[in-house]
């Protein structure tokens, strides 16, 4: 019996030294044994490396920012749905999954786009900022944390906590203060960045763990694989890590998927402490960027979304590879100048362009 | 104490732990203790063996063996028996 051929739209391709899951999951895509594929990039800006991987990406667009509106995001993806007919759309970016959550009913109803994406409230409910509600509504162990929008709340916060102190940023970049000087500090160079609000948690000393996951909503855990970073940039990305064999770990995310219901994928990085207890520092609402790990040690979560996305009927993966090892590497590619000007002006390129 | 059940132990003296992801090399010495202590043999077994096989007195024996065995408590690969 032939394969199905399934047309994926996959944001992130911003495959650099904090890279974004897109690539990855695009990789896994096309290994997946069930289907076949084409695969549309969506991307943001001209210098996305993956908008020039030909190999993996068949034929990108640029979307607006989702500063822009879901509005214009929607009419965007309606000019591209008339040329590609995508099946199914992965976004990859933490700013633009709030646009695609809200979306997610019009793209399928009036574009057939399907997506497998968290509810709006449980989107909302794991944010930085409200993670500390969210762990103690579901009985999941998270630090207690405060969000602040003024440098004047710090020595309150601080009073209660302590230093050392962990100052976050609403999306991305965290950092760790051992004073007050320092915790300004961070305020002022992660809120020019990102914005307000600014998290305070509670700093849990310990060793970094994270799982990479898939759950179908109804509180059914798809597949997980634990992970330790081995190497960490500057970023605070992995560019290497390992699979681990937690049980513990695996019975924390199992109990998470049940609780809470999470639907489609995500992240869970976590501190382990020196006794072994475990504390839910972040929940990511998509794949992380070393999602290929999980292929890597036999489980396709990529691919299993997209099935549940079809309708398909997905098992859940209980087995994977202890041991397992990834290790990140950059590569020059070399483009050409006519490539970047097709989708710097025309906001669209790739070498396989689809005729109707 | 032995060591823990799920660790890993290569023939080249690599040891693997999968609970945390950390990773070990161990001399040729340093492996034959590791095996025998992970075939359950004991403390005065392993120290008759060392002094029998190399050249050093049980005092010195001791020594390296409490050394060994609390490198090995400190990086949690020993569990009680």
């Amino acid at each position: 019996m032939s394969k199905p051929h399934y047309t994926i739209a996959v944001s992130g391709l911003n495959n650099i030294d904090s890279p974004g899951p897109g690539m990855p999951v695009i990789r896994a895509l096309k290994e997946a044994e069930s289907f076949t594929t084409r695969i549309i990039g969506l991307s943001y800006d001209s210098f996305e490396p993956g908008l020039y991987m030909n190999e993996w990406v068949d034929y990108t667009y640029q979307l607006p920012f989702p500063s822009a509106g879901q509005e214009i995001l929607m009419n965007r993806l309606r000019q591209i749905q008339n040329i590609e007919k995508i099946d199914v759309l992965i976004p990859n970016f933490d700013a633009e999954l709030f646009s695609f959550i809200r979306l997610s009913n019009r793209l399928d109803k009036e574009l057939g786009i399907k997506t497998i994406l968290p509810e709006e409230q449980a989107f909302e409910e794991r944010h930085k900022a409200n993670l500390s509600a969210w762990g103690q509504k579901h009985n999941i162990q998270v630090p207690p944390g405060t969000m602040i929008h003024s440098i004047y709340e710090i020595p309150a916060v601080a009073a209660q906590y302590g230093y050392p102190l962990v100052i976050k940023g609403k999306y991305y970049e965290a950092g760790i203060a051992y004073s007050y000087d320092q915790a300004v500090n961070w305020f002022h160079k992660i809120s020019a960045k990102w914005g307000l609000p600014i998290i305070l948690q509670k700093f849990v000393t310990g060793t970094e763990v994270n799982i990479t996951a898939l759950g179908d909503g109804n509180g059914q855990m798809i597949g997980a694989v634990p992970m330790r970073k081995q190497v960490i940039t500057d970023k605070g990305k992995a560019w290497a890590g390992v699979t681990l064999e937690d049980e513990k770990m695996m019975d924390f995310a199992r109990h998470l998927f049940k609780e809470t219901r999470w639907k489609g994928p995500c992240e869970l990085e976590m501190i382990r402490t020196k006794e072994g207890a475990l504390y839910l520092i972040e929940l990511n609402p998509r794949f992380p960027a070393w999602v290929y790990l999980a292929v890597g040690s036999g489980q396709n979560h990529p691919e299993a979304l997209v099935n549940m996305a079809m309708g398909n009927t997905v098992k859940p993966m209980d087995t994977y590879d202890i041991g397992k090892m990834f290790i990140r590497y950059s590569w020059d590619m070399i483009v050409n100048m006519k490539d970047f000007e097709q989708i710097s002006v025309h906001g669209e390129a790739g070498k396989n362009k689809k005729e109707n | 104490m032995k060591i823990r059940n799920n660790i890993a132990l290569s023939d080249s003296g690599f040891i693997f732990d999968p609970s945390t992801g950390d990773s070990f090399s161990l001399n040729p010495i340093g492996l034959e203790i590791l095996r025998m202590l992970k075939s359950g043999k004991d403390k005065s077994f392993i120290l008759t063996y060392m002094v029998d096989t190399y050249q050093t007195d049980m005092e010195t024996a001791e020594k390296d063996y409490d050394d060994f065995m609390g490198m090995l408590t400190q990086f949690h690969l020993l569990q009680e028996k």
